[in-house]
């Protein structure tokens, strides 16, 4: 498959040195793939979405975007991205179809020309297209954003947080559109910070701190895991929760809401141990099951290393 | 109604001209209680939540909250709750312990409690290195972790948290929890809403709003007895599913 983003060790410090955003980011992307950077608020997120989208230049390192260079040729990669930032970028003062037809402009190109990619999200805005951006509800704003990073038919897309504060049922429904763009041969990088998001991406790297823990598809990184993982549940969740803790062959116990996530350091079966705990403890209408790990659980597993 | 509810809400209605943001609810919540409020974007959660606050006045309905009248003592609700949102929470260019006394001078206690309680506060979170240091240079997680106990600073009845989990890493998120759960063993009540439906299983009970509308409202292990389901996500899915109200239209 080619290669259509290649980036190579960038670093990025702010306050002289003090803070490190980025410590020597490298991964690369398959044309036409949806790519997920996955972490927390602070990890580096934004700042590697500004040095890629030419707006900030990185202290050390380069990348290679659609066959050009990030520190050279960086006028026509601005032509060949789209970018659509955290925060509403467009024209609060422009209504709907000003905005879409200024950024049309911009990139030289025209509303019609390039349509068909927007067709359907701009269907459900057509009929607020002369209310002003302002106006418009958070929703209905960042499918707007959307198809403005849109209409000159970007080869890679750059969604920077598009999902965070929506709520379940429309990140759903965000994520099917990117699913569509995929389809009309558009490169999506995305980042998030809800780790459910992974599975919709054919790659991800989980970042923390400015740094890349793992690369991978999400089945791989969940194959990383490398270790039993059990669910256990009790009447009194909240208890069960210190009681394991304070347990020395319990290695790791997080709280996923209607379980505990358990791992063991024994080589003794995982049940035996639970069931000789739980009648030490009057523990109470407990079970335990082995299941598959999250991503949830990748990415704390390898905060802890 | 109950006499140990420390939020008691009867058809509350928030109208702006023709539309009925939150249309007819009612629900008690007792005194300690984790309570979960759910919705989508633009289900009027915003709205029911900032009229329990004491920030908007009802258009009919009414509600006592901590024993207080939201038409008549929204002053003595101010000061008998706490409230923490992902977007605003402490002052960036205040120091840890400024942002401390700053928030516990607003809400009421004496100069003489803040002196004795702020080291406290400060030593609790295990911040005594970063006393003086400005809020702003803090990682997120502990600005959240901070933001919340001043918020129950000067122990109110009720905490009101607007989805005080965003964007925070999954172990942070975590401890954040333990924190709600300390709170709610010390008496305090817990209002919370989430996008993270893991954590609605933390709730004692949950409601699920759906345009204006409560839909459902149980603890969420008789929610999943009621909707046949696997997780409070399907739940989720099965009701928010059917809104006509989109965010988008709001």
């Amino acid at each position: 498959m080619e290669i259509i983003l290649k980036v190579e060790n960038i670093s990025k410090s702010y306050a002289d040195g003090k803070i490190l955003a980025l410590q020597s980011i490298s991964f690369q992307v398959k044309r036409g793939d949806i790519f997920g950077i996955i972490g927390p608020d602070g990890a580096g997120k934004t700042t590697l979405f500004r040095i890629l989208t030419t707006l900030m230049l990185p202290d050390n390192g380069n990348a290679t975007l659609n066959g050009q260079n990030l520190l050279t040729d960086f006028k026509k990669i601005r032509n060949q991205i789209g970018y659509m930032p955290g925060k509403f970028s467009n024209y609060q003062d422009l209504t709907v179809e000003e905005n879409l037809q200024f950024f049309a402009n911009v990139f030289n190109t025209s509303v019609v020309e390039n349509y068909h990619l927007i067709a359907e999200i701009y269907d459900q805005l057509s009929p607020f297209k002369h209310r002003r951006a302002g106006q418009l509800s958070g929703g209905m704003k960042q499918k707007l954003a959307l198809c403005c990073a849109l209409i000159h038919k970007p080869a890679i897309l750059f969604l920077d947080e598009p999902t965070t504060g929506v709520d379940a049922v429309s990140r759903k429904e965000f994520w099917e559109m990117l699913e569509r763009l995929k389809h009309q041969g558009i490169t999506i990088i995305v980042s998030t910070p809800y780790m459910d998001e992974a599975l919709h991406c054919d790659d991800i790297a989980l970042i923390q701190n400015g740094k890349i823990m793992s690369i991978h598809t999400p089945a791989g990184i969940i194959s990383q895991f490398g270790e039993d993982l059990f669910a256990v549940k009790a009447t009194n969740m909240s208890q069960l929760l210190k009681l394991l803790r304070n347990e020395t062959w319990v290695k790791s116990c997080f709280s996923f809401g209607e379980a505990h996530h358990v791992t063991i350091n024994s080589s003794q079966a995982a049940e035996e141990l639970f069931s000789q705990f739980a009648l030490q403890k009057s523990i109470l209408d407990w079970k335990i099951e082995k299941i598959e790990p999250t991503i949830e659980d990748c990415f704390i597993k390898l905060m802890e290393k | 109604m109950n006499q140990d509810s420390v939020i008691k809400v009867k058809n509350l209605t928030k109208r702006f001209g023709s539309f009925t943001a939150v249309d007819n609810i009612s629900f008690d919540v007792k005194k300690g209680e984790i309570f979960g409020f759910l919705g989508a974007n633009g289900a009027g959660k915003t709205t029911a939540m900032r009229m329990l606050s004491g920030l908007s006045k009802p258009t009919e309905g009414n509600a006592i909250i901590a024993g207080y009248d939201i038409h008549k003592d929204t002053e003595k609700i101010k000061r008998n709750i706490g409230y923490m949102s992902q977007k605003f929470s402490l002052y960036e260019d205040l120091t840890v312990a400024e942002n401390i006394q700053f928030f516990g001078g607003i809400y009421g206690l004496s100069r003489e409690d803040i002196r004795i309680k702020t080291p406290l506060l400060i030593h609790k979170l295990g911040l005594d290195t970063e006393a003086n240091m400005l809020v702003g240079s803090l990682p997120l997680g502990w600005k959240q972790k901070l933001a919340f106990s001043v918020a129950i600073f000067h122990q109110p009845e009720i905490v009101f948290l607007d989805e005080p989990t965003g964007g925070v890493d999954p172990i942070t998120r975590r401890q954040f929890w333990d924190l709600i759960y300390e709170a709610s063993d010390s008496g305090i009540t817990v209002f919370v809403t989430t996008h993270y439906m893991d954590e609605a299983a933390y709730c004692n009970r949950i409601t699920m709003m759906v345009d204006g509308i409560i839909k459902a409202l149980d603890s969420p292990a008789n929610l999943k007895e009621q909707f046949k389901a696997e997780s409070i996500d399907e739940v989720f899915f099965e009701l928010a599913r059917g809104a006509k109200r989109k965010a988008d239209l709001t």
